[in-house]
C-alpha cells in the first residue's frame, strides 16, 4: 500500500481524493450561499424568500440548478463563438484553482506552497479575463461596456489590495498561508491593522464586482452588463464563479487578517472547537456582511469608485504601509 | 519525466502561441494569444524553480499590462482591410529588413561562448542554500544592490512626471469641480422625521433650510462687483419700461 502511494500514480490519486474532499464541500457551499443570501436579504426587508421548495426552501438551489440544465444555450449571431464559450468557463476555473493553496487547518492545504499569497493575488488578478472575454465576445454594447467598466475597477482595487497584503506580510516575514496563519497566534491581525483590514474588505467588494460595486452589470443603465447575452448553463457558470469568488475572498479576508482557523482565545471551550469548524464560521461571518451590504448600500456611481480606489484608498494604504514598517523596525519587532 | 513532459508541453504551447501572436488576424485575438504566451513562460519559470519570478510574471504582465493593452486594442475601430492595403509593396522592404535582423542575430549567437561552469547551472535556479527564492531575490535587490535599484526607480520617477506633464492642460477658469462631499452629505432635506398630523414640521420646530446652492464658477475676469452693479441697473430700467407700456 505505502509502495502504491509513492509511485507517481498513487501521488496523482491522493492528489485527486484531496481536491474533491476540497471541491464537492466547496460546491455545496456555494450552492447554499445563493439560497441563504435570498434568505438573509429577505429577512432584512421583512419577505420570506424562497419557502417552497423543500422545507424551509432548503432544496431551492437545487431547483435552480436543474432549471439552468435544461434551459437552451443562446449564442448570438455576431458573437466570437470559442470565446463566448471561454468567458463563464474562465471565471468559474479561476475561482476553484485558487482554492488549492487555501489552509483549511494547521497543514490542511493540498498546496502548501512558498509563494502562497502572489499565488492568490495572480489568479484574482486574472479574474478580470472572464469578464472581459465574455463582454467583448457578446458583441453587444451593454455587454461590453459592463466589461470595460469592470476590467478598469478590478485593475484599479488591485493596487489597494497588494499594499495591503504586503502591509500583513511585513508583520509576518513570509509569503506562506500557514505562516500568515500561524503568526497571528497572539493576536489577530485584525486588530493591530484595523484600517487595512476595512480597506481589504471593502477592495474584495469591489475585485467580485458585488454590490455596491456592482457597475459592471448595474441593471439600471447596462441591463446585466457583461452577462446580457448569457443564458442557460453559461449563465450558471458565470453565477457559480461570482459566489465562489465571494467565497474565496472571505477566505483570504479570514487567513490574512482573522486568524485562519485559529480560535479567538486559546482558552478551555474556544480550542474543543476543531480548527476547519473555526475557518468555516469565520467565512460565513464575511459572507454575511457581503450580503448585509447588498441590502443596505445604494450602487457606487462610477466616478465616485474611481475616486474611492485612487485617491483614499491607494494613498491610505500606501502610508500604512510605511507606518507599519517603521513601527517594526523601531520596536524591533520585525521578523526575523 | 514528468518534469520533463511538462517543459515540452508547455514549450510548445508558449512557442505556438507566440506564432498565433503576430499570424492571427483578429487583434484581440493575438492579445489573447499573448497572455497565454505569457502564463506557459510564467509556468516554465515555475519549472525552473523561480516561483517568485513566474508569480510576478502573472501579476504584473498577466494581471496588470495585458488587461490594459486588451482594454485599448478592444475599443480600437480597425479597419483590416486598410491595414492591408499596402502589403504587397512594402513586403520587399520588409523583408530586407527582416533578413539583416536576423543576420546580426546569428552573428551576435555565432560568437557567443558559454562558461565551462554554466552547463552545470542550466535549469538549476535555486542553488540549495536553505533561504527561499523571495528571501535571495529581496537580499540582492534591497540590501546587495540597493543603490542601483533607487537610481532605477528614480527614472521611472522622471518617466511617470514626464508623461504628466505631456498630458497635463490648464483647466479652463469657468469648469465646475465636484465637491464631494457636500454631494454625499445628509442634509435636513433628506431626513425622515415623524410629522404630527395638521401641525406641519413648524410644530416640531423644524425650519426646513433650503439645500446649499452649489457653488458658482469663477468669474473669467474677477470683477463681479461691477457685472452686480450693471444687473441692477438694467432691472430698475425694465420695470420703468413695462410701466410706461400698461
Amino acid at each position: 500500500m505505502d509502495a502504491f502511494l509513492a509511485s507517481p500514480i498513487g501521488v496523482l490519486a491522493i492528489t485527486v481524493a484531496q481536491t474533491l474532499a476540497l471541491l464537492v464541500p466547496l460546491l455545496i457551499g456555494v450552492a447554499y450561499m445563493t439560497l441563504a443570501e435570498r434568505k438573509v436579504m429577505a429577512a432584512m426587508q421583512m419577505r420570506k424568500g424562497p419557502n417552497v421548495v423543500g422545507p424551509f426552501g432548503l432544496l431551492q438551489p437545487f431547483a435552480d440548478a436543474l432549471k439552468m440544465l435544461l434551459k437552451e444555450t443562446i449564442i448570438p449571431a455576431g458573437a466570437s463563438r470559442a470565446l463566448f464559450i471561454l468567458g463563464p468557463m474562465l471565471t468559474l476555473v479561476l475561482a476553484l484553482i485558487a482554492w488549492a493553496v487555501i489552509p483549511v487547518n494547521d497543514g490542511w492545504a493540498i498546496a502548501d506552497i512558498n509563494v502562497g499569497v502572489l499565488y492568490l493575488l495572480a489568479i484574482s488578478s486574472l479574474g478580470v479575463y472572464g469578464i472581459v472575454i465574455a463582454g467583448w465576445a457578446s458583441n453587444s454594447k451593454y455587454a461590453f461596456l459592463g466589461a470595460l467598466r469592470s476590467a478598469a475597477q478590478m485593475v484599479s482595487y488591485e493596487v489597494s489590495m497588494g499594499l495591503v497584503i504586503v502591509t500583513v506580510l511585513l508583520c509576518v516575514g513570509s509569503l506562506n498561508l500557514t505562516e500568515i496563519v500561524r503568526a497571528q497566534s497572539t493576536v489577530w491581525f485584525a486588530i493591530p491593522l484595523f484600517p487595512m483590514f476595512i480597506i481589504f474588505f471593502v477592495s474584495t467588494l469591489a475585485e467580485t464586482n458585488r454590490p455596491p460595486f456592482d457597475l459592471a452589470e448595474g441593471e439600471s443603465e447596462l441591463v446585466a452588463g457583461f452577462m446580457v447575452e448569457y443564458s442557460s448553463m453559461t449563465y450558471a457558470l458565470f453565477f457559480l464563479g461570482e459566489y465562489a469568488n465571494m467565497i474565496l475572498m472571505s477566505a483570504m479576508t479570514t487567513i490574512l487578517f482573522l486568524g485562519g482557523w485559529l480560535p479567538p482565545f486559546d482558552i478551555a471551550p474556544f480550542n474543543w472547537v476543531p480548527g476547519p469548524i473555526w475557518f468555516i464560521l469565520k467565512i460565513c461571518l464575511c459572507l454575511f456582511t457581503f450580503v448585509w451590504v447588498r441590502a443596505t448600500f445604494p450602487r457606487y456611481r462610477y466616478d465616485q469608485l474611481m475616486r474611492l480606489g485612487w485617491k483614499i484608498f491607494l494613498p491610505f494604504s500606501l502610508g500604512w504601509l510605511i507606518l507599519t514598517a517603521f513601527v517594526l523596525k523601531i520596536m524591533g519587532w520585525l521578523p526575523a | 519525466m514528468i518534469a520533463a513532459l511538462a517543459f515540452y508541453v508547455f514549450a510548445a504551447i508558449l512557442i505556438a502561441s507566440a506564432v498565433m501572436v503576430v499570424t492571427s488576424r483578429n487583434p484581440v485575438h493575438s492579445v489573447l494569444f499573448l497572455i497565454l504566451a505569457f502564463f506557459n513562460a510564467s509556468a516554465l519559470f515555475l519549472l525552473a524553480g523561480a516561483e517568485f519570478l513566474a508569480m510576478i510574471l502573472v501579476i504584473v504582465y498577466v494581471g496588470a499590462v495585458a488587461v490594459l493593452f486588451l482594454f485599448i486594442v478592444m475599443m480600437l475601430d480597425i479597419d483590416f482591410s486598410r491595414l492591408r492595403e499596402g502589403f504587397q509593396r512594402y513586403a520587399p522592404i520588409g523583408a530586407v529588413i527582416g533578413a539583416i535582423l536576423f543576420l546580426e542575430l546569428l552573428f551576435v549567437f555565432g560568437s557567443w561562448q558559454f562558461a565551462p561552469e554554466a552547463n552545470s547551472l542550466r535549469m538549476n535556479a535555486a542553488p540549495e542554500t536553505g533561504i527561499s527564492n523571495t528571501a535571495a531575490l529581496g537580499q540582492l535587490i534591497y540590501t546587495d544592490y540597493i543603490f542601483l535599484f533607487q537610481v532605477a526607480g528614480l527614472i521611472l520617477l522622471v518617466a511617470m512626471i514626464g508623461a504628466i506633464v505631456l498630458t497635463l492642460r490648464d483647466k479652463p477658469a469657468n469648469s465646475r469641480r465636484q465637491d464631494i462631499a457636500v454631494q454625499v452629505a445628509r442634509g435636513e432635506a433628506v431626513t425622515l422625521t415623524a410629522v404630527p398630523p395638521r401641525k406641519g414640521l413648524a410644530e416640531l420646530g423644524i425650519v426646513r433650510r433650503p439645500l446649499p446652492a452649489p457653488p458658482k464658477p469663477k468669474a473669467i475676469h474677477g470683477h463681479g462687483h461691477d457685472d452686480h452693479g450693471h444687473g441692477h441697473d438694467n432691472h430698475g430700467h425694465d420695470d420703468k419700461h413695462g410701466g410706461g407700456h400698461h
